[in-house]
């Protein structure tokens, strides 16, 4: 690590004013990347600012048809909360496979997303069910918001405030795990919501988290595994490296679809 | 409170301090007005320094001292050891390049020291190995043993123009070939042993102390041979004289061979401690670990097994490439070599053998000993070769072992070794119930219905322990004896206190040791404690590794108990008023025989010291007596394991179902200890089996699998609760008759895990590690026309 600045902000205005004036500023929030990175140093920001001491950016909240998370909330509130079990049973379990305990109990949702891992797993179910990501300045559709390997919509100086889920009517998450990172090698989200079936795929595509086309007009002529029969998407466009080259990661998001969609069915 | 008898089920003395976070590891240790040291080390595999300019580190904050391989140059610091001289075939001795902890004109892999820079503080001294500036004339590196024994490849030494290191061999070639020759089946197997990278929990770590007043050195350090590390510090590298250097190996958080050697980072700490007149400490960061720990295993060979037409084995030939990395380390030519090629004939009564093996430099990490140290690879092969053959033949691979059993004892192998007790049908037998071998069939069954496939696979291993004698191992190249050594301190109220040579990181000698201690002397465990790892304490050792402790170690402290009970009588003798051929020594008593006079082992204890009842010209007073023991020959612990797991073709990912172990260990004096060594061991061996395996990027010599993030290790959940039993055939060759049992399960293990492997998916091409993509990839491959039976 390198020397840096610290504050610990209590409100979103002070933490937004804090981070504008920083050169070469950071939000901090489980640390869970950050600061891996910062004691290799990978990264080396001027001035941290931790946005532990920030009220209102953690909890969880069914509002109408959506599911409200705030931005703050721990990977392990969400893995065991009630609401979220009730309302998106798949977005709990996903979490569940998630790092291991020590990472769910210090990382946080709105942090994953502005991380943007091309491997992470929340990414997976914003985009596959339609999220939309609350900033201190704006609304943001997930569609928009990932916009490539650890690249977002946020512009300089944005802090996500919380992110609205609306609630599908089925859904299902699948991951193959990558041998050694535990990340997401594939791993594939289904959700279903009246007429319409997103299909969104992680871990595997060479610029992040991706919606597969093909399987979700498949799945909205029907929404069951036999509807995937013979569909594996495209090589060109799959990340490749020694744990899984191109054919392999293909191979596994056809797998996965399948399997994300017979467990959303279970249900 | 009780004696504790060998063979007691005893939880682990030492574990207080460790679970209560009490352990004093040498990151623990701080000397007053230390500095800390952080290594510049070379981004690159291959490489010619041109320069290095130091002007800005030095005038870095906190700075006290930037120091290269010219000022150990000029210090006549010498270069790192490779202990073991190794002959090749035509005669000449090996061809070693040199090895300095600092490099000196040329880097030869990524991770090769360069510069040590010291400064008050961590940071600091990271801040200023940034601003060491090297300049490199980069060059094209050779990662594994193929390209490097290409012809035109560039070489690692000078000393070894074509890389070649040795090219040695073993066994009588004539008539192996000609049993090869009149043969009526032959199995034939190209083999990749995968490389290691060891991973102790604990990194390696050193802090280096000068005391000016007494011009004398103290070095703290993660070794498993404290000893050893003294005599090569001092007589090879001239760091200081032995009685001028002290080596301290406090507690040590895991080794796996790793820490036997003796590396650049801990030399360069002692002797930059007098060099910058401050105390020097370095901790490696996991990165560090990946990079520059001594790595295992990386064996290219071509094996073959040659039967007569009633499937008995006739011979058996090996062409091994043994990739050694970019300098030889500390122990690195013995292993590919004595500890590989004697292990070749494995359980079996196997009439020729012949092995050659090329040791072969390239521009990768030392590759040395890593648990089991050539006895995996040894295995690996032979098990593999037993299991095809046996399918090839239509013959259950069970019986095809059980028929080419070695079945009497003393057997002489065509490859140096002379098994001296077993039996290995009486451990089959066992697994095979164990594992439920018959109901194997209808278990495939019922995976098959859910899509899964099932396979079984044994792995029939034997191993060399407590590699002895001194005479023996020096005639095949070792550059020391490999006896112990032990001292027993009674204290007069009756305590005792136990020197060994033995050095303890994690296989609980604080507690078998001292359960020997009591059961022979009749105390209490309570009151023994065991001493190890200083070298100003033990007078001399020769370290924990190749699961020498119980067989060698142990028996250096019997060999002591016995002159102290020896001397006790005498002192009996006099207090009892009796012929000392008339004391009986038992339970913890002194007794004149056939009366009840006694006296208890304390009381004589303070008898022999207070020395009113003797006379002092004619017994010396005092109760403390040391031994050395050196061993007549290996131990060869022995046994069968069987793996049982299920994959699933759609993704290639692997559960194991059953692991079924039966060891021979010989004498067993502590059960719980030896059941936790083979677990870790069979987690190792499943690790390198299905997961670990460093990868070096062909064209760049980068180490890919540099972190976890990489590099996977196995994990509690990809190992099932495992089945583990014994059979008990006392080993001859020591006096306690204690075979050894920490490297047993990682050298039995890897072959389990692929003929279990390679059982499910139907034909043999399955790589270690046998990772999610191997084994989808070979799920994809049409299974093998079974045999007809
Ligand atoms: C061992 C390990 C295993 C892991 N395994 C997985 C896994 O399997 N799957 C997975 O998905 N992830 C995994 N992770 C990553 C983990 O989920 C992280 O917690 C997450 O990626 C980042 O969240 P954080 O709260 O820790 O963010 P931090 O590390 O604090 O921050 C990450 C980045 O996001 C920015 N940031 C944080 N909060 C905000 C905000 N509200 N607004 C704007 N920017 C913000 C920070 O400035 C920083 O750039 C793993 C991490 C570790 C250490």
């Amino acid at each position: 690590m390198y020397a840096f600045e610290f504050h610990r902000p209590t409100s979103l205005r002070q933490a937004a004013n804090l981070l504008a004036k920083a050169e070469d500023g950071r939000v901090l929030a489980g640390g869970q990347s950050l600061l891996p990175m910062m004691k290799l140093r990978l990264a080396s920001p001027g001035t941290v600012i931790d946005l532990g001491g920030v009220p209102g950016m953690t909890g969880i909240e069914r509002k109408g048809r959506s599911l409200v998370i705030g931005a703050m909330t721990r990977h392990a509130e969400v893995e065991n909360s009630p609401v979220v079990k009730e309302a998106i049973p798949a977005l709990a379990h996903l979490v569940s496979v998630l790092g291991d305990p020590a990472v769910r109990n210090r990382g946080t949702i709105g942090g994953s997303l502005a991380n943007n891992d091309p491997s992470a797993d929340y990414p997976a179910a914003c985009l596959a069910l339609g999220a939309t990501i609350v900033t201190n300045r704006r609304r943001i559709a997930a569609d928009e918001f990932f916009q490539g390997v650890f690249t977002t919509a946020l512009e300089e100086g944005e802090i996500i405030v919380k992110v609205s889920f609306p609630v599908p009517s089925r859904a299902g998450y699948e991951k193959f795990r990558h041998p050694a990172s535990r990340f997401a090698l594939a791993g594939v989200f289904v959700a279903k919501r009246g007429g319409e079936v997103r299909v969104a795929v992680t871990g595997a595509g060479d610029s992040g988290v991706f919606r597969w086309e093909a399987a979700e007009t498949a799945l909205q002529g029907r929404f069951v595994p036999k509807s995937l029969d013979g569909l594996k998407p495209s090589t060109d466009g799959m990340n490749s490296d020694i744990h899984a080259d191109a054919a392999y990661r293909a191979h596994l998001v056809a797998v996965m679809a399948r399997r994300a969609v017979e467990k959303a069915l279970r249900r | 409170m009780a004696v504790t008898s060998i063979g007691a089920r005893v939880a682990r003395k030492e574990d207080h301090r460790f679970i209560t976070g009490k352990g004093q590891y040498v990151d623990d240790i701080n000397r007053p007005g230390q500095a800390h040291a952080v290594f510049v080390r070379s981004p690159h595999a291959a490489a010619t320094i041109k320069r290095i300019d130091i002007s800005a580190a030095r005038k870095m904050p906190g700075v006290v001292g930037v120091l290269t391989g010219e000022d150990l140059a000029a210090d006549k610091i010498g270069g790192l050891i490779c202990g073991w001289m190794i002959h090749s075939k035509d005669g000449s001795p090996m061809k070693a390049g040199a090895h300095p902890a600092l490099a000196q004109g040329k880097v030869r892999y990524v991770g090769d020291h360069v510069a040590v820079v010291i400064a008050e503080t961590l940071l600091q001294a990271k801040d200023a190995a940034e601003a060491v500036v090297v300049d490199y004339a980069v060059e094209k590196p050779v990662v594994d043993v193929a390209s490097a024994l290409a012809k035109g490849a560039p070489a690692v030494h000078a000393e070894a123009p074509d890389n070649r290191v040795f090219s040695w061999h073993l066994g009588d070639k004539a008539a192996t070939d000609a049993a090869f020759a009149r043969a009526k089946h032959v199995t034939s197997l190209d083999i990749v042993n995968n490389r290691l990278i060891p991973n102790a929990m604990e990194p390696r770590a050193a802090v280096g102390d000068y005391d000016s007043g007494n011009d004398a050195f103290t070095l703290y350090t993660t070794s498993q041979n404290p000893h050893v590390a003294r005599l090569v510090l001092s007589a090879f590298i001239g760091v200081a004289p032995e009685h001028k250097l002290r080596v301290i190996a406090p507690d040590v958080g895991g080794g796996f061979g790793s820490k036997i050697f003796i590396y650049a980072e801990e030399t360069v700490c002692v002797w930059a401690a007098k060099k910058v007149g401050r105390p020097v400490k370095w901790t490696s960061d996991r990165t560090e670990a990946f990079l520059s720990d001594a790595h295992g295993r990386d064996h290219v060979t071509k094996a073959e097994l040659a039967m007569d037409e009633n499937g008995r084995i006739l011979a058996l030939r090996a062409s091994t490439k043994a990739n050694l990395g970019a300098y030889l380390s500390t122990f690195a030519s013995s292993v590919p070599t004595y500890l590989y090629a004697p292990l070749l004939s494995g359980q079996y009564d196997i009439p020729a053998i012949y092995a050659e093996v090329d040791g072969v430099y390239t521009h990768t990490a030392p590759v040395d000993a890593y648990r089991g140290a050539g006895r995996p690879e040894a295995t690996f092969v032979v098990e593999r070769l037993v299991e095809v053959a046996a399918r090839q033949l239509g013959q259950d691979p069970a019986k095809f072992r059980a028929r080419n059993y070695i079945r009497n004892f003393p057997h002489q192998t065509p490859v140096i070794m002379a098994y001296d007790a077993g039996d290995y049908h009486a451990s089959l037998k066992k697994a095979l119930e164990l594992a439920d071998y018959k109901g194997f069939a209808r278990r495939k069954r019922e995976s098959a219905r859910r899509g899964k496939l099932r396979g079984i696979g044994f792995s029939s291993y034997i191993e060399a322990c407590g590699i002895a004698p001194s005479a023996a191992v020096g005639s095949l190249g070792a550059g020391v004896g490999l006896w112990e050594s032990a001292e027993v301190r009674v204290n007069p109220i009756g305590t005792v206190e136990v020197l060994t040579g033995s050095h303890s990181h994690g296989q609980g000698h604080e507690t078998t040791f001292a359960q020997l201690v009591s059961d022979r002397l009749g105390i209490p465990i309570e009151n023994v404690s065991i001493v190890h790892g200083d070298t100003d304490k033990v007078q001399m050792g020769m370290g924990t590794y190749g699961s020498r402790s119980g067989a060698v170690g142990m028996s250096a402290i019997a060999k002591a108990l016995d002159k102290v009970i020896a001397k006790g009588r005498k002192v009996a003798a006099h207090v009892l008023e009796a012929a000392e051929g008339d004391i009986e020594f038992k339970d913890g008593k002194f007794t004149v025989a056939g009366t009840d006079r006694s006296a208890g082992f304390g009381d004589i204890a303070l008898q022999a010291y207070i020395a009113h009842k003797f006379n002092g010209q004619e017994l010396e007073p005092g109760l403390k007596e040391g031994a050395f023991y050196d061993p007549t020959n290996f131990t060869f612990p022995a046994g069968v394991h069987i793996c049982e797991l299920e994959v699933d073709p759609q993704t290639g990912d692997v559960r194991i179902e059953k692991w079924t172990a039966v060891d021979d260990f010989g004498v067993i004096i502590n059960p719980l200890i030896v059941e936790g060594q083979v677990h870790g061991g069979i987690a190792q061996g499943v690790g390198q089996a299905l997961h670990e395996g460093a990868v070096y990027d062909p064209v760049t010599g980068q180490l890919v699998t540099a972190s976890y993030m990489d590099y996977r290790m196995p994990r509690a959940e990809d190992l099932p609760s495992f089945v583990v039993d014994t059979t008990v055939t006392p080993c001859p060759s020591n006096p306690l008759g204690i075979k050894g049992c920490g490297e047993a399960g990682a050298i039995a293990a890897p072959a389990a895990v692929v003929n279990a492997l390679t059982d499910a998916v139907g034909h043999e091409d399955v790589p270690m590690p046998a990772t999610p993509q191997a084994l989808w990839r070979a799920c994809q491959k049409a299974p093998r026309l079974m045999a007809a039976e």
